[in-house]
């Protein structure tokens, strides 16, 4: 719309203009016309150079000319074929139109309908606008006016008038002014580009390894066989030890299959550093156990003191007892004790826990068993096989050094078990073929030799306890041979075939391997069951038997001769201490022959060393944390002046032995150190000294 | 003839075809390992008869599970030295005939 209209505009100013060349009759236009002139370009009348230059009467002349309608360009003589009268015929009518030139515009006349009608519809809005602009407009001239009135007082009044008119309709000019939509004006600029900057870091790759190998068909067989038959062994070993194990080895053996970055790889350090906090952790008893000695021992003569070391607990064994102790032979740091249950209404799991001193806070190794562990035995040229016998009769045999959970070997009801618990076991010496055997005692009154041949275990009854003049009669008048009920034995140091057994009558039998039912000798010793019996470490006839009667008793063996000739004497022991509750345990020292210790079910250690006091115990000790606590064993180390105790609740205490209780003949200074044979020869010396003394006056050494 | 007869049953035992998946030599952890072994299996599997296939296949899952540039061979008789990425490495014998070495190098 707007271009139209500055079209039509252009038009009227083109005809004022011809206007004012041509005859200039119009005078309202010619102020308005000069005043716009002023500032606008002269104009010159452009003629074309070969225009008749003619005289005024010649342009003065009239020519008379008769336009008619008909062109002379159109043909006459048309002819069409008529279809009404089939023939061709001239057309009388010819077209006169003739058209030089057409051209659509797009402009309309101001005063046209259309224009009215777009004016309606989109100028209303302009017109609108435009007028409170220019009444805008006005307003601000006429206050300048008033301003400029106000500031210069006096000039002419009609030309500031003059002035006040002609600019307001110079603004409605201006405002009329219509933007052309296609004037556009482009703009850009430029920013600064940020200057760029290299940096750049390597990280390490990642890292990688190498492999090679070479696939072929006999690879693949073979590496298929190997796996195949690699599970073949499984699959046996697995069958072999019994339904429950083999789900768990089957569980373990996944385990052990799945993660092979296990932490076996790392054991060794694991248990160095393990190791090393327990060495910092219990330092003082370290300490302890190497230099501190009971200075008062100095002051007072057959008196002596146990110094409680570490104590050993683990938390599977807290409900249970312990049943035996054995100090390693090779390892003198290490003890296998075997825990159990000696109450025959509270019989459960067993566990055998090998306890080193270099770790109090967890055990070296440990065995979980179905039933209570009554006694065990290591074995003193190979270490790391412990035979242990248990609650339910069976015997078994353990490798320390095997990763494997439980026994190695195991009798069942089919091959030689024992009816009734199982009390004690014992290594001997390889027999002839070099293969290990073991002795157990059970209640059941058999005594079996125990030989483990490669893969299985063969037994042989070697005694039956009898009691030959107690028959008990059965219920229809038959007579039921009964037997004795063994509780310990003991194998003499020197002579094989030679060994104590004690009996739950309290019955002691001195026993020859070479005889099954015949007794060398049979002591009434006891009132009661016959806890321990157990041979001198150095004299050849004496031992030590401890019972539930409160007592413990040192004998004497006869020899056989003049056994016929006093069969009273030898019932009486040379030496009786009664300790006022059951004896659990007794135990010889390893380094003198007349110092052992004794455990009591009240929970007291006593230590006795006949060479100082023939009466009195130099040390009576509680040991037991717990009122309650019984003490069930003891042990003394082989080569450190210590012992270890076990109690009923699972717990294992060593003690060290102040100075008084490990006192050796004194050595005369400068005398050239003695060797093994003489320091026992002395030994026995030094105890046959007081047995003579006793011998002497038997009655006065029963205490 | 009871000696024939043994010697027949051994003879079957050894002609015996193993067929599962048998990994001779890895380092990935093992849930990777396990991953990639079915993978194997279910390639091997797919494509009985087209080992370029299977490899293919293995290459694409484990490109898509753990990330670029693994590299399968899938065959029954070659020999290869390869450069791996630590903990990503696969050697397995699969259907008794089949070998298959999977690793990832990028």
């Amino acid at each position: 719309m707007p271009p139209k209209q500055v079209k039509s505009k252009t038009a009227a100013s083109l005809d004022r203009k011809r206007s004012k060349r041509g005859d200039g009759d119009d005078l309202t236009e010619m102020g308005d016309g000069t005043e716009q002139d002023d500032w606008m370009q002269a104009k010159t009348l452009v003629k074309p150079e070969d225009q008749l230059e003619l005289s005024e009467a010649e342009l003065k002349e009239e020519f008379t000319r008769i336009l008619t309608a008909n062109n002379p360009h159109a043909p006459q003589n048309i002819v069409r074929y008529s279809f009404k009268e089939r023939q061709y015929k001239q057309t009388s009518s010819v077209d006169q139109l003739a058209v030089h030139f057409a051209l659509d515009g797009n402009l309309l006349h101001k005063d046209s309908e259309e224009a009215r009608k777009q004016f309606n519809r989109t100028g209303l809005a302009e017109t609108k606008e435009a007028e409170p602009a220019e009444g805008a407009a006005e307003a601000a001239a006429a206050e300048e006016g008033a301003e400029e009135g106000a500031a210069e007082e006096g000039k002419e009044e009609g030309g500031d008038e003059e002035a006040a008119t002609a600019e307001p309709t110079k603004a409605a000019g201006k405002e009329k002014k219509l933007t052309n939509q296609f004037n556009f004006s482009e703009r850009a600029s430029q920013t600064y580009n940020n200057p760029f900057r290299d940096r750049g870091t390597v990280t390490e790759p990642p890292p990688r390894a190498s492999f090679s190998s070479n696939v072929t068909q006999w690879e693949i067989y073979d590496a298929y066989q190997e796996d195949f038959e690699k599970q073949e062994k499984s699959k046996e070993k697995k069958v072999i030890p019994g339904r429950k194990e083999e789900e768990k080895s089957k569980k373990k053996f996944q385990i052990s299959e799945t993660s092979s970055d296990d932490i076996t790889r790392v054991e060794t350090a694991a248990k160095i550093v393990e190791r090393m906090v327990n060495q910092n952790t219990y330092d003082d008893i370290a300490q302890d156990f190497r230099y501190w000695e009971d200075v008062s021992d100095e002051f007072r003569d057959s008196e002596g003191t146990l110094l409680p070391l570490w104590k050993f607990s683990f938390e599977k064994a807290k409900k249970l007892a312990i049943t035996s102790v054995c100090w390693s032979p090779k390892y003198c740091d290490l003890v296998a004790v075997s825990c159990g249950s000696y109450d025959f209404m509270k019989q459960g799991s067993g566990l055998i826990i090998l306890w080193t001193m270099k770790n109090p806070s967890f055990p070296e190794c440990f065995f979980e068993t179905d039933s209570g562990v009554m006694c065990l035995d290591v074995h003193p040229q190979h270490p790391h096989w412990i035979c242990a016998g248990f609650y339910d009769g069976s015997v078994a045999i353990f490798s320390a050094v095997d990763k494997r959970e439980g026994a190695i070997h195991r009798c069942t009801a089919k091959n030689g078990k024992h009816t009734d618990p199982v009390w004690q076991v014992r290594w001997q010496k390889d027999d002839a073929d070099n293969n290990m055997n073991f002795y157990s005692i059970s209640s059941d009154g058999r005594i079996c030799l125990w030989t483990i041949l490669k893969n299985e275990m063969v037994y042989q009854d070697v005694i039956r306890l009898s009691l030959p003049d107690v028959s008990a009669e059965g219920p229809d008048g038959i007579k039921v041979a009964t037997t004795g009920c063994g509780t310990a034995f003991d194998f003499h140091k020197q002579k094989d075939y030679l060994f104590l057994v004690g009996t739950e009558e309290g019955k002691v039998h001195i026993c020859s391997k070479a005889y099954t039912s015949h007794f060398i000798d049979t002591i009434d010793a006891h009132n009661m069951a016959v806890y321990k019996v157990c041979w001198n470490r150095f004299h050849p006839k004496i031992f030590i038997t401890c019972s539930a009667d409160w007592t413990v008793k040192i004998w004497e063996m006869k020899d056989t001769m003049d056994k016929s000739e006093s069969v009273d004497e030898t019932r009486k022991p040379l030496f009786s201490f009664d300790l006022n509750n059951s004896v659990g345990d007794v135990a010889w020292a390893p380094y003198s022959s007349t110092v052992f210790a004794a455990v009591t079910s009240d929970g007291k250690a006593f230590v006795y060393d006949l060479n100082a006091n023939k009466y009195e115990p130099l040390c009576e000790q509680m040991v037991a944390q717990k009122k309650k606590t019984k003490l069930t064993h003891v042990e003394f180390n082989p080569t450190y002046p210590i012992v270890v105790i076990g109690d009923d609740r699972g717990n294992v205490t060593s003690l060290k032995l102040s100075p008084n209780l490990r006192k050796m003949k004194a050595e005369k200074k400068g005398a050239p150190p003695v060797d093994e044979a003489t320091k026992i020869q002395r030994e026995i010396e030094k105890l046959e000294k007081i047995l003579s003394m006793v011998r002497n006056q038997p009655t006065e050494a029963t205490a | 003839m009871a000696e024939v007869t043994e010697d027949k049953k051994v003879d079957t035992d050894s002609k015996r075809v193993h067929t599962y998946p048998l990994i001779r030599h890895s380092d990935m952890n093992d849930e990777m390992k396990t991953e990639a072994m079915e993978l194997c299996v279910t390639a091997c599997e797919k494509f009985a008869s087209n080992n370029e296939n299977a490899a293919k296949m293995i290459k694409d899952t484990m490109d898509k599970k753990f990330g670029a540039s693994w590299h399968a061979v899938v065959g029954e008789g070659y020999g290869f030295e390869i450069t791996h990425e630590v903990k990503n490495l696969l050697y397995m014998f699969f259907g008794g005939n089949m070998a298959i070495i999977l690793w990832k190098c990028s």
